[in-house]
């Protein structure tokens, strides 16, 4: 998501926030400036582009049908995924609508992973549900080039007009004639690459596999049957393996070592420190003491075995309850003014009455069920790296730096990925892998245990949201004040300022969407003491946990019903105008064209009534039940979650739950339906699990015993999902993360509606 | 150097006893199929069958099984069309798949014992495995469909 930013070299805390709005209208408003030439001339059946933030992404979209798609002799269709497969399915999807653009039989296609290669490939960051959302149209406008050169080659061979040949399931046919792909393999990729307006696209009832959701992932019988190959499954012939002691404080260094019992260890070869990174550290190592074996158990062994005084830096007095009571107590406090509409001010010295919460979350850690790996080779001709990374090529560029090397002697090959949800953005692992093999002389396998992970992860910000509405004489809201205190993820990459950026306030806080007249949202200072990342759906959790906390809160106070007041604060379906909303000037909706990606409140309303429809909301239920709602736009998505939640002998269980997305045309709905199912379960660990805290700089928990994850016994046992329907003209959005926002506040208002108990802090555990 | 017999042979394995069955498995035998998820026997990724009954073959060694039939995810069907499998594949359940083959090691070995189990039963047969993913409402689904064809 933020790769851009580790090429920031910003000096001075001072200028990182003008800094950072620069890059912003470079790299994100830049996109507006794509140019749509020749819409008059395009032909009819050619679809209209539309312009994405994809364009002004690093490297942008590559749409060259030469680059993705080859054909051989036999008929076999390969095309490249150039996203990296977390468990979103985009190496799925993408290849998918390429085919079907193509008139590719998918059983005969093959998928190879392209490995980091921007300049080639287009932006490979896989981060920000951006995959479809960028990429959709670059795929079909490459499958439907392939085809029209199939068609040009099959009409020479024929000596006929193109215009009467057809291309349909893996063969042109021209009468009673017919030449398949692998005939026309080499004709056809030597024919010149077509205009997109001189592209003869699919209808949308022509599509065989788009939209349809009846295609088996790519990887299926691999991953079935242990063949699936992850960042541990690649070995090669010398191959070294390592696992590393890491500070346990952010910024810490190894102040005295003792590796004697550690080279005792059978089949330890060697012990080495690694240098640690001064903050901000971008995606450096952490540094350490790596124990490098013969086996991953022997170097575990190893590692347990060394004997290490740290030097634990400036962090050391990082205690996050402590450092909570402080987020609250500024959330109360006046914060920086990052919008305002109307007056608000007068808003709340006028009110009748004033209601205000606030609402907390923990740190999280994404514990992705593969913990960090890599392997790396080092030799003289340069570097070639196996790892499952989100992002190939910051990886390529972060590994060439960490050796000195010029990023073109280093190869990224990409895994498939055990899970990503941000984690696997940083690929520090991978430079660690770099280092050590550098070092060694071999092959080096680093291997995170589960305990690394959770101790050393890049975490999911902390946070206080405070909510004040003032309320006039009829209880309507006239005014809107939220303050929201956590560290940033700038802190990560540049001396830290205390407060949040455009991308983190653009995320459900400054784009609060509701129809109130005067709104102001701050943001109160709150230093980083560890590694701020991003987790899957990132500041829209806090914030969607907050605003649809306060919404039932509201409800309630005011004796009205959830829905109505959830709809009433909505208003009446609107097109946002974020200048006449007081919105900063810096709103960056996602990297997205604005007049492309509009905030829609119809669309917010709506999704909101089908998941509260589906779920049946308003009927009776029998006592110790309840029903909760919560909507929330992300990544330009728009996401309901309505909640029954059931309290059995004292336990929190959700026997049924309705996700109900708007995401504009759904490509993939089969894997969309297994996004929101995953968002579910997700967002219930988020509302009742997931607290990473800190005493003494150090972060408390080590791995599941005391880091859990919902699991098979009481998960959301039957969620529904509901995608609102869309010819392709409504353009893509995003589906990996704006699933999880809704979960938890739905969960939490569902419970207060079965018990009466409200739950203002996540986690908030399993019990009622 | 001892002796286990994986997925139908006897292999030689330069692992000491107390090398953990998972890291023998990976590292040693070369079978990269059963995963690392936490070493303390609370994920199931690295479940295999020792003598037909699911175990975390992380918190077993290799002396703990020496001698014992031993099958991972690569030798649970010779075609990899092992019933539970089968319905994996039809109801398309893994996300990043990472813990699938811990979960479908899970599943067989619950239907082994218990052909017909109640939706109860699978729930709490699968309890262990975690999947970070979600994908909890389509497993328990395939262990069903696994179990009664529908």
């Amino acid at each position: 998501m933020l790769h851009f930013l580790k090429d920031l070299e910003i000096a001075r805390p001072v200028i990182a926030a003008i800094c950072v709005e620069k890059l912003s209208r470079r790299a994100f408003l830049g996109g507006s400036a794509f140019a749509i030439g020749a819409f008059a001339a395009a032909r009819a059946d050619a679809f209209p582009r539309w312009p994405t933030g994809g364009e002004a992404m690093p490297h942008g979209l590559v749409d060259d049908p030469l680059v993705f798609v080859s054909i051989a002799p036999d008929g076999t269709v390969t095309l490249v995924a150039h996203r990296s497969e977390m468990g979103t399915g985009s190496r799925t999807s993408l290849p998918m609508v390429m085919a079907d653009e193509m008139e590719a039989d998918w059983s005969r296609v093959k998928i190879v992973q392209a490995e980091g290669d921007e300049e080639k490939y287009g932006n490979q960051d896989t981060d920000g549900s951006r995959s479809l959302r960028h990429h959709i149209q670059t795929a079909r406008r490459i499958g439907g080039a392939v085809r029209h050169m199939i068609r040009e080659a099959a009409a020479k061979e024929w000596g006929v007009p193109s215009s009467e040949v057809k291309v349909e399931m893996h063969a042109a046919h021209h009468g009673g004639k017919s030449l398949g792909f692998g005939d026309l393999a080499a004709k056809a990729m030597a024919e010149p690459v077509p205009a997109h307006d001189d592209v003869a696209y699919k209808t949308e009832a022509e599509f065989r596999y788009i939209g349809k959701g009846q295609v088996q992932i790519t990887d299926l019988r691999d991953i079935t049957t242990g063949h699936a190959v992850y960042g541990a499954d690649v070995s090669l012939p010398g191959m070294k393996y390592a696992v590393i002691a890491r500070p346990p404080v952010v910024g810490g260094k190894v102040k005295s070592l003792d590796k004697t019992a550690a080279m005792a260890i059978p089949g330890v070869e060697s012990v080495h420190e690694l240098a640690g990174s001064i903050p901000p550290a971008k995606f450096a190592p952490l540094g350490g003491v790596a124990v490098v074996a013969s086996n991953t158990w022997a170097a575990i062994q190893g590692r347990d075995a060394l004997v290490i005084e740290w030097e634990d830096g400036p962090h050391a007095g990082y205690d996050s309850a402590a450092f909570m009571a402080e987020m609250k107590a500024t959330a109360e406090q006046p914060g920086a003014v990052l919008r305002k509409q109307g007056d608000p001010e007068a808003a709340f010295a006028g009110a009748a009455k004033v209601f205000s919460q606030t609402y907390t979350q923990d740190h999280m850690a994404h514990i992705p069920m593969e913990p960090p790996v890599a392997l790396a080779s080092v030799t003289a001709a340069g570097c070639e790296i196996w790892a499952p990374v989100q992002s190939p090529m910051a990886t390529r560029t972060d590994c060439a730096e960490a050796l000195g090397l010029d990023p073109s002697k280093v190869k990224v090959n990409v895994t498939l990925l055990g899970g990503g949800f941000g984690r696997k953005s940083k690929a520090d692992f991978a430079a660690e892998a770099a280092l050590l093999s550098k070092a060694v002389g071999a092959p080096v396998r680093v291997q995170w245990t589960r305990e690394d992970d959770v101790r050393h992860s890049f975490y999911h910000t902390t946070s206080a949201e405070r909510i004040s509405v003032a309320l006039d004489a009829s209880n309507k809201v006239v005014g809107w004040r939220h303050n929201s205190v956590a560290p940033s993820i700038l802190s990560t990459f540049a001396p830290d300022s205390g407060h949040q950026f455009f991308i983190e306030t653009g995320m459900g806080h400054v784009d609060m969407p509701f129809d109130i007249p005067n709104v102001l949202a701050e943001n109160g200072a709150a230093m980083a003491h560890t590694r701020i990342g991003w987790f899957r759906a990132v500041s829209n959790i806090p914030r969607a946990w907050a605003i649809g906390s306060f919404v039932s809160e509201l409800a309630a106070e005011l004796g009205k019903d959830e829905r109505a007041m959830w709809l009433e604060l909505i208003g009446a379906g609107r097109t946002v105008d974020p200048k006449a909303e007081g919105y900063p000037d810096d709103f960056w909706d996602y990297g997205e064209p604005y007049a492309e990606f509009p905030i829609e409140t119809g669309r917010l309303a709506h999704v909101l009534n089908v998941a509260a429809d589906g779920i049946g909301y308003g009927k009776t239920l029998p006592a110790g039940e309840g029903i909760g709602l919560a909507v929330h736009r992300s990544f330009v998505s728009y996401v309901a979650c309505a909640a029954r939640v059931k309290v059995v002998d004292g336990r929190i269980t959700v026997p049924e739950m309705h996700m109900a997305i708007d995401c504009g045309f759904a490509a993939n709905p089969e894997r969309i339906e297994s996004q929101m199912q995953g968002a579910a379960v997700m967002g219930m660990t988020v509302a009742m699990h997931s607290s990473i805290t800190f005493e003494k700089g150090r972060v408390v928990q080590s791995n599941f015993t005391d880091y859990d994850v919902v699991r098979a016994d009481n998960f959301p046992m039957n969620v529904v999902t509901h995608i609102v329907p869309h010819p392709f003209s409504v353009h893509s959005t995003g589906v990996g993360e704006p699933g999880v926002p809704p979960v938890s506040p739905a969960i939490a208002n569902a419970l207060f509606h079965a018990t009466g108990q409200r739950r203002r802090s996540l986690p908030f555990g399993m019990d009622a | 150097m001892a002796t286990l017999n994986i997925n139908g042979s006897p292999r030689e394995v330069d692992a000491s006893p107390d090398m953990p069955l998972l890291w023998a498995i990976r590292d040693v035998a070369g079978l990269p199929g059963t995963k690392y998820g936490c070493g303390v026997g609370l994920c199931g990724a690295c479940t295999v069958h020792v003598n037909g009954k699911a175990e975390r073959s992380c918190q077993l060694t290799v002396g703990d099984v020496e001698g014992a039939k031993i099958t991972t995810i690569e030798g649970l069907d010779p075609k990899g069309d092992h019933r539970v499998q089968a319905a994996w594949r039809e109801l398309n359940v893994p996300q990043c798949g990472f813990c699938q083959a811990g979960q479908i090691m899970q599943a067989a070995s619950l239907l082994a014992e218990n052909p017909k189990p109640t939706d109860e039963e699978i729930l709490e047969a699968m309890a262990g495995n975690v999947c970070r993913c979600g994908c909890y409402q389509r497993i328990v689904a395939a262990v069903r469909l696994a179990s009664t064809g529908s």
